[in-house]
């Protein structure tokens, strides 16, 4: 075949087809491109503002690599006047974690950025070797997520910083829309396709001082490829690696799903996800109606919890095991009646229920009352303390503190902590019996 | 696989990276020879059926060959070039090639 030249310069030798458009680009253009676009994102969402001091969630993978690179380019291409620095996070797993922490510390040194490692065993007093063989291989993974979410907003917390960024690509979001639209959590949908979401947390100096850590994904419309291509064609340094205690990730039904789907139709993942932000502006009381743009973006509590390794997401056999849990969760919903509380009238802003049935309802109610429409008002998250370690939590004690519990009691108690958790979100008042209900449940299994 | 150079064979560079290197007993780059039949010159086909066949100690195939031919999240760099732009797997292989097989599929 004779060399097709760049559809942009006309001169060079194309070398990259864009999914997104068939267009065929040379590697000069499309790295501006691949740039501009990502640009584009940042300023249209109005992501970062002059003088934030940003972290970057960084694994040493190919999505928080590129991140790094295209965003330390692009503050300087474009003044946004951001002060970028590196924040990992240690889960204690030999051989999976200690090579890819290598690959962020030459990352730092390279691109010329402060990297602070935290580590679960200075954290929790665990790391996930010591949680794996306590619990097993099996279910561990829910632990690791827990413990990373939080890890990361007490990094940001203790270095002083409110806005931490990651690194979620078009393809992880692609396919969290479609988990979701096959579990029918439209809520949770809405809330994994928002840009900008914000998590509780509290600064480690002070416990009292909470500080809202907001969380975006500045990659959020680039293709999974085209950032293996990036990092390719700039010749950036990334690890590449499966965690070893969740070798089943690597068949997640999702992604090949996804994947599946983008060979036949290149275009398909950025359509799910724009399909997912349509579908997250029809979920009553949704964030996203605002355009995912607010400056209180959704909470972002469940999004990623059951995501192993390093990009959440790309580790589709824990979020596989996650929505099995979450099922099980529903099924207790529904021994609590909580469907029937949950449509009463408090419901509103951002009460997420994982349930179908509470969905449904809630919009009947919608329709019939149409006071209760006009009176709908976002309501403040109610975000206490966690009795035990001053985290911010919307429960007494929130949930990294429950599963440590269990750990320290020799006795794991994965299966009643998902029931718990579910409800943590759940901020509406008519979710507060009910809570108290799980809640005793809760202590009487301790 | 460091055959000599025979005139009824194709000698090309396969890179792996992106994680697939953990399938081929984290070997990065081989040189591989693919044999000529008559004048028929071996195809990016032949080449992956051969890795997965003969190269590929790794029991899992269908992490790198899924329904007869590279799994989708896998993508193939010819000379750097995306293969869609070479013909994909038709693309006849020329002395010296570069063949770089990328996954997407590995977290980090």
């Amino acid at each position: 075949m004779p060399p097709t030249p760049c559809a942009l310069c006309k001169t060079n030798r194309a070398l990259i087809v864009r999914p997104k458009d068939h267009s065929k680009l040379c590697k000069a253009c499309f790295i501006q491109v691949f740039e501009t676009e990502i640009h584009h994102t940042i300023t249209a969402n109005k992501l970062f503002h002059r003088g934030e001091k940003i972290a970057m969630g960084a694994s040493g993978g190919k999505d928080s690599t590129v991140l790094a690179s295209v965003l330390k380019t692009l503050n300087e291409r474009h003044d946004y006047g951001v002060e970028l620095i590196l924040l990992s996070i240690d889960e204690g797993i030999k051989g999976y974690r200690d090579d890819s922490l290598e690959t962020v510390k030459r990352n730092a040194q390279q691109y010329k950025m402060p990297l602070t490692i935290l580590g679960y065993d200075e954290l929790y007093g665990w790391t996930m070797d010591q949680v794996v063989e306590q619990v097993g291989k099996k279910g561990n993974c829910t632990y690791c997520g827990v413990f990373r979410r939080q890890a990361l907003d007490r990094g940001a917390a203790r270095l002083g910083v409110k806005h931490v960024v990651t690194g979620h690509n078009a393809d992880d979001i692609a396919e969290t829309v479609l988990m979701n639209l096959l579990r029918g959590d439209l809520p949770r949908l809405s809330r994994t396709t928002s840009i900008v979401t914000s998590t509780p947390s509290a600064a480690s100096s002070d416990p009292k001082s909470h500080t809202n850590i907001k969380r975006s994904k500045p990659l959020k419309y680039a293709y999974e490829k085209e950032i293996v291509l990036y990092a390719h064609h700039k010749s950036l340094d990334y690890f590449s690696t499966e965690c070893i205690y969740s070798p089943e990730a690597f068949r997640g039904s999702a992604r090949a799903l996804i994947k599946n789907l983008e060979r036949v139709r290149p275009s398909a993942i950025l359509d799910v996800v724009r399909s997912g932000e349509d579908m997250a502006k029809l979920v009553p009381g949704s964030d996203d109606s605002c355009g995912g743009n607010c400056a209180n973006g959704a909470p972002a509590a469940e999004e990623e919890e059951g995501g192993c390794g390093s990009s959440n997401g790309r580790t589709a056999g824990g979020e596989m095991a996650n929505m099995e849990q979450q099922l099980a969760q529903n099924e207790l919903a529904t021994e609590n009646g909580l469907e029937v509380e949950i449509t009463a009238g408090a419901i509103s802003g951002q009460s997420h229920s994982s349930g179908t049935t509470p969905l449904r309802n809630r919009e009947k109610k919608t329709k019939n009352k149409s006071e209760a429409v006009a009176s709908r008002k976002p309501p403040k998250q109610v975000m206490g303390k966690c009795s035990r370690c001053g985290y911010l939590s919307s429960q007494e004690v929130c949930k990294a503190c429950v599963l440590l519990e269990g750990l320290n009691k020799n006795r794991p108690k994965n299966a009643i902590q998902v029931g718990y958790e579910a409800q943590d979100t759940d901020n509406a008042d008519s979710m507060a019996t009910a809570t108290s209900r799980l809640r005793n449940v809760q202590i009487q299994a301790d | 696989m460091s055959e000599e150079k025979r005139k009824d064979a194709v000698q090309v560079t396969v890179e792996f990276s992106g994680g697939l290197e953990m399938l081929f007993e984290h070997q990065r780059k081989l040189q591989i020879s693919m044999a000529k039949k008559g004048e028929e010159v071996p195809n990016v086909a032949e080449l992956v059926s051969h890795l997965c066949n003969d190269v590929m100690k790794d029991s899992r195939k269908d992490l790198f060959v899924l329904d007869g031919t590279v799994r989708p999240g896998i993508l193939v760099l010819i000379n750097d070039a995306d293969w869609e732009l070479e013909g994909e797997d038709q693309y006849e292989l020329q002395e010296g090639d570069n063949i770089l097989f990328v996954s997407t599929l590995h977290g980090g």
